[in-house]
C-alpha cells in the first residue's frame, strides 16, 4: 500500500525538490571550484586549473599555527563537555532533585541560544574574575557551550538503554561502580563517540563564542574571519575546500554509527535530530 | 485477611519458612500499590504470583530483588531483614520479562557476570558456567552473540545467568510471556523439572492463570495490591475463597442466594448449605452441572440439587458441549456437559451441593 | 534503585559547572545592564535604568531591532518554502533514495559556517562570480554593485544556512505521520491535496514549529552574515553589541540589548513550547 503511495508521481514537486538542492550545493561547488582557479576568486568562467593556491596554502605557517590551536581547543573542548555531559545526561534521566528543571533547561539553553550571548555573558565572567583572554578562556566557552550537545547525545543514548540491563547486573551481585562500567559505558559507547565527533567538529567550526574570548592566539575560523575583512584570496577557497572534506567525512561517520544505534522502525532523522538541533553555536 | 500466611500444605511435611514477607506496604506517587502484604514461602517451593496487570505483582517481586524500596513492613530471609540490603548484596536472582542480557558480552561472559562481580575463583568459573548452561540446554552457544539468539534461547540463558549464581530464591517475572504458545508450554514442563532438579525457591509472577495452575505449588492471587487467596492450585480452583477468585481462576457461575433454615435458594434452585443464614453468592464451575434424570420438582435431597430450564444456546466444543441455560427470571447458567447431543427446550439439570462453594463478595479483604 | 552516592556524584559536578559558566555570567549580565559607563571608560555600579531608556529614546536602537526582526522573518519563512517541501517530498516521494537524499541535507548543515558565509560572498561580490557571469553573457556590462553588502544578500545567506536546520524537524514530523492515517484519508474519498492539508499539515506542525524557531532565532543573534554581506545596510541587532563591546565600549548598554534579545529568545522559546504540546497527539 505505502509502496504504491511513494511511487505515485509528482513531477513538480520532483523538481522543486531538485532546485532546493542546487541552491544548498551551489556555493559549494563554486567555492570548491573556485579554489582551483588559476585567475583568483571570481570571474567567469573559472579559468586556468592550478594547485597553486593550496600550495600557498602549505607554506603559510600561521595558518597551521591557527589549525593546531583548533585541534587543541577542540580536543580539551571535548574532554570537558563530555565530562561533564555524562554526569548531566545521567543526572536528568535518573536523578531527582530540587531545580531539577531549571537545570535542563540552563544546560540545554547555549543549544539554541545565540552563540553572542553565550559568548558574552562568559566574556564578563572572565575579566570580572580578572582572567587574561587565551586559548583557555576559549576552550572553556567552548566546553560550556558543547555539554548541551554531549548531554542530549548521552541522555538519547540512556533512553534507548533497556533499564532492566542495570537491574540484572546489580541483580547478579554488581555494585554501582561495577554496573557503570561493566554495563552503562559500554553501552553508552557508540553514542559517547558520536558525541565527541559531532562536538569535535562544532569546536572547530566555532566563531560567535570564540570572537569574544579570543587572546592573542587564533582559533583556526578566526584566523580565516580576520583575513577575510582584509580581502578574498582563492587561498581561503583551499582551506574552506580542506575544512569542507574534513567536516564532511566527521560527519558520514557520525551519521554511521547514529543509525547503527539506532532502533528499528525509528526514522534516521529521529536519530540525527538532537544534535542536529545543537547547532546554535554556529551563529 | 484469611488469605495471607495461610500454612503450607501438610504433605510437604516439615517446612522450613525461607521467605517472609510481612504486612509491606507500598505507594507509587500516592498512589498505592501493595497494601499489607504477608506472605510466607517455603523452602523449595514454587510459588506463583498471579494477577492482573497492575494488581503490583511485579512491584512485589522488585521489592524482594531489591530495585524497589518498601514504604512500611518488612521482609525477611531465613529470620534475617532482606529489605534494608542492597540488591547486588541479596542471595536473590531475577529472570527478567525482557531477559535483560547484555547484548556487548557474550553467552559465556552473561552467564560468568555474576560470578566475577562476587569475585569468585577464577578456575571455578568456566565449570560452573558450562554447568549452567548444560542445565538449559545452551552449551553449544557458548561463545555466541546475544544478538543472534531467539527468543527462546535468550529465555535460556538468562534462566542459567540467574542459576549458576545459586541463589536461594530465584525470581521470575513473567518470563514466557513473550514466547509463542507452542515454546511456551514446553518451557513450562521444563522450568517445573528444572525447579524440582536444583531445589531452589521459585517465584514466578504471572497473568496466566493455566500457567500459574500448571507450575506451581502454590498461588498467591494479586488483585489492585492485596491477596486474594493463598493456595494450592487445585484448592483455589475447588474452593476459591471470593467471587474474584472463581472468576479469575477458570470459568464460573455466581449465584446470588438466599440462605435460610441450612437452605440456599437462588431461584429455581435449592440445595443444603451449612453456612450462616442471609445473602450469600455462591460459585458454580460449569462442569459441575450434569442433565438430570431425577423426577422434576425433586426438592434438596442427598446433596443433590436439581432444576429446569430453557437451553438457550450450545456450542459445540469436543468433548464437552458448552450450553446457556436460562433458569427463567434472568438467571442464565452455563454448564459444560460431555456430549450430550443437541438439546433443546425445557432440559432437567442437577449439581451436588457441595460444588457450589460459599465465596465472599467485593474487595480483597 | 540508584544510590543517594551515586546521585550526588552525577548531579554535583555539573550542577556546579553549569552554575559558574552559565547562571552566574548571566547573573552578571543582568546587572551590568543596570549599570553605566562613566568618562574614562569606568564602570559605574549605581543602579539605574538609564539604558533601558536609552534604548527605546535612541531610534537607531529600534530601527535596528524592527530590521533584524524583519530579516529574522523572511529568513525563517523562506527557509520553511524551502525546507517543507523538500521535507515533504523525502518523506513520501522518495522511496528507496530516500536515505541518500537525507544525508545530501546533512552534509550542508555541517559544512562550515563560515565557509558557506564566504561562498556566498564570491558569489554575490563585484569582482565575483555572478557578476562575471552576467557580463559574460552580456546582461550587464558593469558589475552589479547592490549583490553584496545590502539586506537582501544577508537574507539570502542566512536562508541557505538555516535552511537544512528547518527541514530537519519538519521531516522528522512528517515521518511521524503514520501512514495507515495517509491511507485512511484517501480511502474516504479525499484528494491527495485535501489529504494533504487536513491530515499531513496539521500533524507535521510541531516540526514546523521547531523549524520556524531555530531559523528565527539563530538568524536574529546573527552578527557574522551581517558582517560578511551585509554592509552598512544589512546591520543587525548582534552588531551593534559587538561594536558596543568593541569599539564603542560600552558594556552597559551592550548588556541590556542582550538581555533583552535574550528574553525575546526564552519567551519564544516557551511560547513554541507550549505551542508544540498542544499540537502533538
Amino acid at each position: 500500500m505505502s509502496g504504491a503511495l511513494q511511487s505515485s508521481r509528482a513531477p513538480l514537486l520532483t523538481t522543486y525538490a531538485l532546485l532546493v538542492y542546487a541552491f544548498l550545493y551551489f556555493p559549494i561547488v563554486v567555492l570548491v571550484v573556485y579554489s582551483f582557479n588559476g585567475s583568483g576568486v571570481g570571474g567567469f568562467p573559472p579559468s586556468g586549473w592550478t594547485f597553486d593556491w593550496y600550495r600557498q596554502l602549505f607554506a603559510d605557517a600561521s595558518l597551521w599555527d591557527a589549525v593546531l590551536n583548533s585541534f587543541i581547543v577542540a580536543a580539551v573542548a571535548v574532554a570537558i563537555s563530555l565530562g561533564l555531559g555524562l554526569p548531566a545526561a545521567l543526572a536528568l534521566d535518573r536523578a531527582q532533585f530540587p531545580g531539577k528543571a531549571l537545570f535542563r533547561r540552563l544546560v540545554l539553553l547555549p543549544l539554541i541560544l545565540p552563540g553572542i550571548i553565550t559568548g558574552l555573558s562568559l566574556l564578563m565572567l572572565f575579566v570580572g574574575v580578572g582572567m587574561k583572554l587565551s586559548l583557555v578562556t576559549v576552550t572553556l566557552g567552548h566546553g560550556t557551550a558543547l555539554i548541551s550537545v554531549a548531554t542530549t547525545e548521552i541522555f538519547a543514548g540512556l533512553q534507548k538503554m533497556d533499564r532492566a540491563q542495570e537491574e540484572a547486573s546489580l541483580d547478579l551481585g554488581a555494585n554501582h561502580w561495577k554496573t557503570f562500567w561493566r554495563i552503562t559505558f559500554p553501552n553508552l559507547k557508540v553514542s559517547l563517540i558520536a558525541a565527541a565527533l559531532l562536538i569535535f567538529t562544532l569546536s572547530l567550526d566555532e566563531i560567535a563564542v570564540t570572537f569574544f574570548l579570543i587572546g592573542r592566539d587564533n582559533t583556526l575560523p578566526l584566523e580565516i574571519w580576520s583575513r577575510l575583512r582584509r580581502g578574498i584570496t582563492p587561498e581561503i577557497n583551499a582551506i574552506s575546500t580542506l575544512i569542507l572534506l574534513f567536516s564532511i567525512s566527521t560527519i558520514l561517520i557520525w551519521y554511521r554509527l547514529r543509525t547503527r544505534t539506532q532502533h528499528a522502525g525509528e526514522s534516521p532523522a529521529e536519530a540525527a535530530m538532537l544534535p542536529s538541533s545543537l547547532e546554535g553555536e554556529h551563529s | 485477611m484469611n488469605a495471607s500466611g495461610s500454612p503450607v500444605p501438610v504433605e510437604r511435611g516439615p517446612v522450613e519458612v525461607l521467605l517472609s514477607i510481612q504486612k509491606v506496604e507500598k505507594q507509587f506517587a500516592g498512589r498505592p500499590v501493595l497494601c499489607g502484604i504477608s506472605l510466607d514461602v517455603a523452602s523449595g517451593e514454587f510459588l506463583t504470583i498471579l494477577g492482573e496487570s497492575g494488581s503490583g505483582k511485579t512491584t512485589l517481586l522488585r521489592l524482594i530483588a531489591g530495585f524497589e524500596h518498601l514504604d512500611s513492613g518488612e521482609i525477611r530471609m531465613a529470620g534475617e531483614r532482606l529489605d534494608q540490603i542492597p540488591a547486588h548484596r541479596r542471595e536473590v536472582n531475577t529472570v527478567f520479562q525482557s531477559y535483560a542480557i547484555f547484548p556487548h558480552l557474550s553467552v559465556f561472559e552473561n552467564v560468568a557476570y555474576g560470578l566475577r562481580a562476587k569475585s569468585v575463583a577464577r578456575a571455578e568459573i568456566p565449570p560452573r558456567v558450562t554447568q549452567a548452561l548444560a542445565m538449559v540446554k545452551m552449551s553449544e552457544f557458548s561463545q555466541s552473540a546475544p544478538s543472534r539468539l531467539s527468543g527462546g534461547q535468550q529465555q535460556r540463558v538468562a534462566l542459567a545467568r540467574a542459576l549458576v549464581n545459586r541463589p536461594r530464591v530465584l525470581l521470575l517475572d513473567e518470563p514466557l510471556s513473550a514466547l509463542d504458545a507452542n515454546l511456551r508450554r514446553q518451557m513450562q514442563v521444563e522450568l517445573k523439572s528444572l525447579q524440582r532438579e536444583v531445589g531452589i525457591t521459585f517465584i514466578f509472577v504471572t497473568h496466566d492463570q493455566e500457567e500459574a495452575m500448571a507450575l506451581s505449588d502454590r498461588v498467591a492471587l494479586l488483585r489492585a495490591g492485596r491477596l486474594e487467596q493463598v493456595a494450592e492450585p487445585r484448592e483455589i480452583y475447588g474452593q476459591p475463597a471470593t467471587a474474584y477468585a472463581a472468576q479469575f481462576i477458570g470459568q464460573t457461575n455466581l449465584l446470588r442466594a438466599e440462605v435460610r433454615d441450612g437452605i440456599a435458594n437462588a431461584g429455581p434452585m435449592a440445595w443444603p448449605s451449612a453456612g450462616p443464614s442471609g445473602a450469600a453468592t455462591f460459585s458454580l464451575r460449569p462442569e459441575a452441572i450434569r442433565l438430570s434424570s431425577a423426577p422434576q420438582g425433586a426438592r434438596p435431597a442427598g446433596g443433590t440439587a436439581h432444576f429446569h430450564g430453557r437451553v438457550q444456546n450450545q456450542t459445540f466444543g469436543g468433548a464437552m458441549d458448552l450450553v446457556e441455560i436460562d433458569c427463567g427470571n434472568s438467571h442464565i447458567l452455563r454448564a459444560r456437559i460431555p456430549s450430550p447431543g443437541p438439546l433443546v427446550g425445557q432440559q432437567e439439570f442437577e449439581f451436588a451441593a457441595s460444588d457450589a462453594v460459599r465465596v465472599r463478595e467485593g474487595g480483597g479483604s | 534503585m540508584y544510590s543517594r552516592a551515586y546521585k550526588s556524584a552525577v548531579t554535583i559536578p555539573p550542577l556546579l559547572w553549569v552554575t559558574v559558566f552559565l547562571l552566574i555570567p548571566y547573573a552578571i549580565l543582568f546587572c551590568y545592564s543596570f549599570w553605566t559607563v562613566a568618562p574614562l571608560q569606568v564602570i559605574v555600579h549605581n543602579w539605574n535604568l538609564h539604558n533601558y531608556a536609552q534604548l527605546f529614546r535612541n531610534s537607531l536602537y529600534l530601527t535596528v531591532l524592527l530590521r533584524s526582526i524583519r530579516i529574522a522573518g523572511a529568513v525563517t519563512l523562506l527557509a520553511l518554502l524551502l525546507g517543507y517541501p523538500l521535507a515533504y517530498y523525502l518523506s513520501f516521494h522518495a522511496a528507496k533514495r530516500k536515505d541518500l537524499l537525507y544525508q545530501l541535507v546533512i552534509i550542508p548543515l555541517w559544512a562550515s559556517y563560515l565557509v558557506r558565509g564566504y561562498a556566498w560572498k564570491t558569489i554575490l561580490g563585484s569582482d565575483g562570480v555572478l557578476n562575471g557571469f552576467l557580463q559574460y553573457l552580456h546582461i550587464t556590462h558593469r558589475p552589479v554593485e547592490f549583490f553584496l553588502y545590502s539586506p537582501f544578500a544577508v537574507i539570502l545567506t542566512l536562508t541557505h544556512i538555516y535552511t537544512p536546520f528547518t527541514f530537519l524537524p519538519i521531516y522528522a514530523s512528517l515521518e511521524h505521520v503514520p501512514r495507515n492515517l495517509v491511507e485512511a484519508s484517501h480511502d474516504l474519498g479525499a484528494s491527495p491535496f485535501s489529504t494533504f492539508v487536513r491530515v499531513i499539515l496539521p500533524l507535521s506542525l510541531p516540526g514546523i514549529l521547531a523549524g520556524a524557531t531555530f531559523a528565527f532565532v539563530l538568524t536574529l543573534g546573527d552578527f557574522l552574515a551581517p558582517l560578511l554581506v551585509g554592509g552598512p545596510s544589512g546591520i543587525m541587532i548582534s552588531n551593534i553589541v559587538v561594536s558596543l563591546f568593541g569599539a564603542a565600549y560600552n558594556w552597559p548598554l551592550g548588556a541590556a540589548i542582550s538581555l533583552c534579545m535574550l528574553l525575546l529568545v526564552v519567551s519564544l522559546l516557551f511560547a513554541t513550547e507550549r505551542l508544540e504540546k498542544r499540537f502533538t497527539i
